[in-house]
């Protein structure tokens, strides 16, 4: 028996909102990195999901292109990470309030 | 079985997603991360997008988490982290502020209806046709020139990664002293020049 796609929706509405929470309360760059990670698969679901439901392959187009552009995401995203650390010891994102060396 | 297949794999997606947010240590979030994209390629499967989900297997679980593990250890910030909020009001207004977006989806989701024409680039759904095939007659014929763009952010992304990390080279602390000395001269200029013609 076919779960419906709705369900689907929900785990995916549910996962977003848990990365967003993610996002607004760690402070850990790292952390809130992943976060972002969370939130990115839980609409990659959702385009799978609406993909099945009106059976078009469109949405499956777009998830490809989602991975890709995540990945190049995450690459600027811990050069960056990487540098701010190299700098200064500091782990949270509160030490680069700053936008000065 | 598929109803119970989808519930266990629920409730590891969850859990990891949650896992992620409230872990001390960031390498008990990246593994918690690895649980959630696990969950959610088991998704893609099950509804028939097998290709996806191999890739997220690869690409996400694989190579994004394993960098994450690497950035981690490479730093050395593997100490627990402080989780006191200097904001008293931080913590529950963006729990007030998640479960808010959360009921406001549900809602909208209840409210509208997906509108959906008839497919314009193919069914999902397979026939005879293998989904990988679909999805690459998609990609090789509507979606060409995205897929090449793609490739384009894919060098933008290596040269970017090798230009930030890169150590030496602009030395940028010296810099940062550089600029330093040379606003304290130039504040001392005319100030000195002031008091010379006073």
């Amino acid at each position: 028996m076919k779960v419906p796609g709705s369900y689907y929706l929900i785990v995916a509405a549910a996962m977003f909102c848990i990365g967003a929470i993610g996002l607004l309360v760690r402070r850990n760059a790292l952390v809130m990195f992943m976060c972002v990670e969370l939130m990115l698969n839980a609409v990659n679901l959702t385009f799978v999901t609406f993909a099945r439901m009106l059976d078009d392959i469109g949405g499956q187009v777009f998830v490809f292109f989602t991975l890709v552009v995540a990945a190049a995401e995450v690459v600027v995203g811990l050069a960056l990470i990487v540098s701010i650390f190299r700098r200064r010891q500091g782990a949270t994102a509160d030490d680069v309030s700053l936008l000065r060396g | 079985m598929e109803w119970a297949v989808f519930v266990m794999f629920a409730v590891a997606a969850l859990g990891g997603a949650g896992g992620v947010v409230m872990a001390r240590k960031p390498v008990h979030a990246a593994l918690s991360l690895v649980l959630t994209l696990f969950s959610v390629a088991v998704f893609f499967v099950m509804q028939g997008a097998h290709f996806l989900a191999a890739v997220q297997v690869i690409v996400y679980a694989g190579a994004v988490v394993v960098l994450f593990l690497f950035v981690i250890m490479l730093l050395g910030i593997d100490q627990e982290d402080v989780l006191d909020e200097p904001l008293p009001a931080q913590r529950p207004l963006a729990v007030a502020v998640g479960g808010a977006l959360f009921a406001g989806l549900l809602l909208f989701a209840e409210i509208l209806e997906p509108t959906g024409g008839p497919a314009a680039r193919g069914s999902a759904t397979q026939g005879d046709v293998v989904n990988v095939e679909r999805l690459a007659t998609s990609l090789f014929t509507d979606f060409l020139w995205p897929f090449e763009i793609t490739s384009v952010l894919l060098v933008i992304a290596v040269v970017g990664g090798v230009v930030l990390a890169r150590r030496g080279g602009a030395q940028p602390d010296d810099d940062v002293d550089e600029h330093i000395g040379a606003d304290a001269g130039s504040d001392e200029g005319p100030a000195a020049a002031l008091e010379q013609e006073t």
